[in-house]
């Protein structure tokens, strides 16, 4: 279904993603982890061609992406919805039309520049605003909303795409625990309800761990670990973040598992 | 597949908040197509007004729009070989235009710079005072530089030093609105910080304040500059010398000097072009810099 293949990034004379290649065959919920400045960002916006990749190639269901210009990038953008850390709403939008966002692909310029939307759309759009448990915002501005129910309005504009796959940028990491869970569990139940195949950045191991099918580990750039969330070992994880012995995976999450095999770990110099 | 699973009350809540947003929506194109409504009368009437009044009538005359400068270019091409002699002995007076245009705008600036922290709202040392310090900069800004001009001219005698006051006259209001909002962004946080070591309120604001907004104000006073630098040219028409002086006599003659006309023209051209690429890479070295 997607394909990454050899993708390279280069920023200068640093590689920012040097040779990523892996393959999703069906629709999962796929985590990337690895420290700041792994090319976990790069990666995903690559993806959704926010950024264009150096060499290397990306197959949706056999057709290249990275080679797509004009209105044939913007039609694979609208298919490959992308959620932020910092929500990227407009905030003095109202939340409906912030949602509507989502279908700017599909209609004209001057329609929207007016913020004209058929009535079927905004019925839509406060469907799916109630799907995710926030419709009696709908009228508000979105700078009025907390940070949760942002996010939250973001993948409201990520679903009204109707993509088939969906990127978060580290969709978690300027929430608190509680509405983190909250934003977490809503993706997965669109990827278990819909069967969209969701990407998604994650700072934390436990969070991967907890809602991922999948966990992809980068560092320096490169896959370093590709596998279920039962291979992520302590060791493995290690590895990932490039941490001595002396890393306990509290440093990167809540949940504190068990550090017994420290002894004959990969333990990597730093 | 997106859309929710409509069961009972929860589809019911649904529905009223649905066409509860459904009104506003109708209620906003409303007045947006009001809006646009009046906007297209506005303009109609506006220009069918315009054009009765109008001695010649716009649509008679805008076809010859262009034949006046067909006509310099045309002679300034036939003696294009007399244009560089031109240039060089023009570019004194030039220098004299951008010279009225730079004493203007500096002291235009810490003028307004004054005025500006005076008529900020958490800044003004003086807060009852702030509507007083508007109205002078709006006052300032009312007045034409010509108005102002011409009084002084018909004063001290003509030059380019009452071309001065009036242009550093009129910037100062300018500047000092556009500095003044710069201003009301500011933080205030360090403004409060040195507040605390006993700062008076000009060690707060040059320490405290002109850190942040001095990319802005650079901008912004290199903009006026430029305005400057074609108000001063203006003012040369009436009296102030500099290359305004020279233009008036080129085009005044009528076609046979028309290549001066354009040697001028290219002149201020090439100064404009020439502060806007040397203020925009200031700036960029003041932003990125330090």
């Amino acid at each position: 279904m997607l394909t990454l293949d050899k993708l390279t990034k280069t920023f200068g004379d640093k590689k920012a993603v040097d040779n990523v290649s892996f393959t999703v065959d069906r629709p999962m919920m796929i985590g990337i982890i690895g420290r700041s400045g792994a090319g976990k960002s790069t990666v995903l916006r690559m993806l959704n061609r926010l950024s264009d990749a150096t060499s290397g190639s990306i197959k949706f269901e056999g057709r290249d992406i990275t080679r797509l210009k004009g209105a044939e990038r913007r039609n694979w953008q609208s298919r490959c919805a992308m959620i932020f850390q910092q929500f990227n709403l407009v905030p003095r939008m109202d939340v409906v039309s912030n949602v509507l966002h989502g279908t700017l692909n599909r209609r004209s310029t001057l329609a929207t520049m007016f913020n004209l939307y058929p009535d079927s759309d905004i019925h839509k759009a406060i469907e799916i605003l109630d799907r995710l448990g926030i419709a009696e915002q709908a009228p508000k501005r979105a700078e009025a909303l907390s940070g949760g129910q942002q996010q939250r309005v973001a993948i409201a504009r990520a679903l009204m795409q109707d993509p088939a796959i969906i990127l978060a940028d580290e969709p978690i990491a300027s929430l608190d625990p509680m509405n983190a869970q909250i934003v977490m569990q809503a993706l997965r139940r669109i990827h278990e309800e819909d069967g969209r195949t969701v990407v998604a950045n994650l700072h934390t191991l436990d969070t991967a761990r907890r809602y991922c099918d999948r966990v992809v580990g980068m560092r320096d750039g490169r896959v370093v670990f590709d596998g279920t969330p039962e291979q992520l070992t302590t060791g493995v994880a290690r590895d990932i973040y490039g941490a001595g012995a002396n890393f306990s995976e509290a440093a990167t999450s809540t949940e504190i598992e068990t550090l017994e095999k420290t002894a004959r770990d990969y333990a990597l110099p730093a | 597949m997106t859309d929710a699973a409509l069961n009972g009350p929860s589809s019911s809540r649904v529905n009223r908040i649905q066409d509860s947003y459904m009104v506003q929506v109708r209620r906003r194109r409303m007045y947006g197509g009001l809006t646009l409504g009046i906007f297209v009368l506005l303009m109609v009437s506006g220009f069918a007004i315009a054009d009765d009044r109008n001695a010649g009538g716009f649509w008679d005359g805008w076809r010859q729009v262009l034949d006046f400068p067909a006509d310099v270019m045309s002679e300034a091409w036939e003696k294009r070989a007399e244009v560089p002699g031109l240039l060089v002995e023009f570019f004194p007076a030039l220098l004299e235009t951008i010279n009225i245009a730079a004493a203007s705008t500096l002291i235009g600036a810490m003028l307004g710079l004054i005025l500006a922290l005076l008529s900020t709202r958490g800044l003004a040392k003086w807060p009852r005072l702030i509507p007083l310090f508007r109205r002078i900069m709006d006052i300032m800004r009312a007045v034409p530089e010509i108005v102002i001009a011409l009084v002084l001219i018909f004063i001290l005698g003509g030059g380019p030093v009452p071309a001065m006051i009036a242009i550093a006259f009129h910037t100062a209001g300018a500047l000092g609105k556009l500095y003044s909002e710069v201003a009301e962004n500011a933080d205030l946080k360090p403004v409060e910080g040195l507040g605390s070591t006993g700062a008076t309120w000009s060690q707060r604001m040059w320490l405290g304040v002109l850190p942040q907004v001095a990319p802005n104000f650079l901008s912004y006073t290199l903009l006026r500059f430029e305005i400057n630098i074609r108000a001063s040219a203006i003012l040369g028409f009436v009296g102030a010398g500099g290359i305004g002086a020279e233009l008036r006599h080129a085009m005044s003659w009528g076609p046979g000097r028309f290549d001066e006309a354009a040697a001028i023209f290219l002149l201020l051209f090439g100064a404009i072009v020439f502060f806007d690429q040397l203020s925009s890479r200031y700036r960029n070295k003041m932003i990125e810099g330090q």
